[in-house]
């Protein structure tokens, strides 16, 4: 289980990066998105793996999980959620003032954009 | 417990909320309750200013859970130092803002007011989950202001902006988790107590999620190599709320201030002397960063922009040496470049408006309105910002000067503090001489044109009034600069003892965790 937590969280880290790096607005939103899922993941695990225990202690229970990271990863992903909906909300007004999807400043850098494009 | 220490963040809460409610169509009423706010939040941190130099740190536990469990607000000498510069800035820069930016955008006075709740929770927290809450706060409404008005460079700049703090959110709960997962707490002065007591194979895991919170709390303080958001934000938010973003980097500076020596410090025996290594060079590096900018800034904005970055490089080059008097030093100017940026950009966006087409670009255009007027405060503010007598700056980076005698790297520090003044100097020169000489030389012809416009905006006499307040902030702040100078005997006394109590971290944490102990 460790293994399969640890990799989802690097896969949607490195899936996140790279769609941030590509600096139009779509893919910067669906990067952010994923980058926020690989944190929620891994805050949930700071509080340490544990199956089937629950988040309150009892003398009768052995094994209890921790309900800290619980509570921050609710908080983590109510905020996560908000900004992404502004962040759509600016991006779509900025596109549809401009007329152009490009996150970064300045025509040398959409003008590079459009030649990666094939 | 003292009930006066919440009230700094409820009181913005529930009248930001107000003002949606209320006051959304009512300009007149919103501008009111608005001022009445800041102005009440100025005195309430006065006079906790008062109780923080006269008793120990204290403790407001929210929801009344003891310490290392809820969450606590504290409220100490650096604390109340800050609330008070933050709530002065915005009450003056608010009334600027009243001379006609608020008219612009909708729900001006609401995102004002969450803007000035988040940066008093920021600076009041004892806690690093919290302090992510209360950054989130300050930032989406920060999002909010900067796009005020509209436009196209204002939004692209806007999105940019955005879309960099939220990776810096992302990397500050990644480095929360991993100081939770190693430590088991989230509160600051549990943490320093803890830190010590690290096992040695968990070390490297505390160490990383240190220094992450060192490079998020480097991102809000726009040091390299994380710098380069700053420029185009603050050149295109409207000047009013590039005024108030002056205090937005100190929060970052302040989170430094407030972590490492506290976790991080002498007591804290592996980990100690954990920053310095990174904070130093990066700082020298943001220092000739933005006094380089300064020499080759486009336009006004963007001269102001790299100014702040320059003044943090300053600012954290005197917090990355970890002594009590550099501390002294690094709060003084904190203290005068968050007031003289916060003047210098009510300046641009006065005098950019005064310039016709030609806004806040440097180049030849028309001469502006009222040069003489503008041009002496514009002077007035570029030598508090660049740091030369007699004005405040001076007095700052003397103290930062004097604090790094001692240091291994004095020469570095002395080199790059004196060399770089003349940059900015240069760089200064370069915009008013362009802006208030060059034009006046061949501007007879354009400035009759000019003169017949103005006749036909007569109606502008209302204008004019409203016009008349953003002179009377940049006359105020200008006047505090002056006033620090004046008194920059007490002050810095003052800001010794503060020093002092930061770097004797046993009195924080006896604050927060006694309180623990009462309650049990």
């Amino acid at each position: 289980m460790e293994f399969l937590v640890a990799s989802a969280v690097g896969v949607l880290t490195a899936a996140g990066v790279y769609l941030l790096l590509r600096a139009h607005t779509f893919p910067v939103v669906l990067g952010l998105t994923l980058l926020s899922y690989a944190t929620n993941i891994y805050l949930f695990a700071t509080g340490r793996l544990a199956v089937n225990a629950p988040p309150l202690i009892d003398e009768h229970l052995a094994r209890y999980s921790d309900p800290l990271p619980q509570a921050l990863v609710l908080t983590a992903i109510v905020i996560s959620f908000g900004m992404t909906a502004l962040l759509v909300v600016m991006a779509l007004r900025s596109w549809s003032v401009s007329g152009d999807d490009h996150v970064d400043d300045g025509e040398p850098a959409s003008a590079t954009a459009r030649e990666d494009r094939p | 417990m003292n009930h006066w220490i919440v009230l700094p963040v409820l009181l913005p809460a529930l009248l930001g909320s107000v003002l949606l409610m209320v006051a959304r169509r009512d300009l007149v009423i919103a501008r009111a309750l608005s001022v009445a706010s800041c102005a009440a939040l100025l005195v309430l941190a006065g006079s906790l200013l008062a109780t923080a130099s006269a008793e120990a740190p204290q403790v407001y536990a929210l929801g009344d859970w003891p310490a290392p469990y809820g969450i606590v607000l504290v409220l100490d000498r650096l604390a109340a130092l800050m609330l008070v510069l933050a709530d002065l800035l915005a009450l003056v820069v608010l009334l600027a803002a009243i001379g006609g930016a608020d008219r612009e955008g909708r729900h001006f006075h609401a995102l004002w007011q969450f803007q000035v709740m988040g940066i008093n929770g920021a600076f009041l927290t004892g806690d690093f989950f919290n302090l992510f809450v209360f950054f989130e706060i300050l930032l989406i409404a920060s999002y909010g202001l900067m796009v005020h008005g509209g436009g196209r460079e204002r939004l692209k700049a806007g999105v940019q902006y955005v879309v960099m703090n939220l990776v810096g959110s992302t990397l500050f709960l990644l480095a929360v988790g991993l100081i939770y997962g190693v430590t088991g707490t989230l509160n600051m002065a549990d943490l320093a107590a803890r830190v010590p007591e690290v096992a040695a194979g968990d070390r490297a895991l505390l160490h990383t999620g240190a220094l992450l919170l060192l490079l998020v709390f480097a991102l809000k303080a726009a040091m390299v190599p994380v710098h380069f958001w700053l420029p185009g934000t603050y050149a295109h938010a409207p000047a009013v709320v590039a005024a108030l973003f002056a205090i937005m980097t100190k929060v970052g500076a302040y989170a430094i201030i407030r972590l490492f020596p506290l976790a991080f410090g002498d007591d804290a025996g592996a980990s100690s002397g954990l920053a310095a290594p990174w904070l130093l060079p990066a700082a020298m590096l943001t220092l000739l960063a933005g006094m380089t900018g300064v020499l080759g800034a486009q336009s006004m904005g963007q001269l102001a922009g790299f100014s702040v970055i320059g003044s943090m490089g300053t600012l954290l080059m005197a917090v990355a040496l970890f002594t009590e008097e550099a501390l002294s030093a690094a709060l003084y100017y904190l203290l005068h470049s968050t007031l003289a940026a916060a003047a210098l950009f009510l300046l641009v966006g006065m005098i950019a408006q005064r310039r016709g087409s030609a806004g806040d670009r440097l180049r030849v255009a028309p001469p502006v309105e009222q040069a003489p007027l503008f041009g002496a405060l514009f002077f007035s503010a570029a030598i508090a910002v660049c740091g030369m007598p007699p004005l405040s700056g001076f007095i700052g980076k003397l103290l930062i000067l004097d604090s790094a005698r001692e240091s291994v790297s004095s020469s570095w520090i002395w080199g790059l503090i004196l060399g770089t003044s003349l940059l900015a100097i240069i760089g200064f020169t370069r915009a008013g001489s362009l802006v208030f000489w060059t034009s006046s030389a061949q501007a007879s012809a354009r400035g009759k044109g000019m003169e017949a416009a103005a006749a036909e905006g007569e109606p502008a006499a209302a204008a004019a009034t409203a016009a008349a307040l953003p002179l009377v902030a940049t006359s105020a702040l200008l006047a505090s600069l002056v006033a620090l100078t004046v008194f920059a005997g007490p002050v810095s006394e003052w800001l010794d003892e503060t020093a002092a109590q930061v770097y004797a971290p046993a009195q924080y944490v006896d604050a927060v965790l006694g309180v623990a102990a009462g309650n049990e």
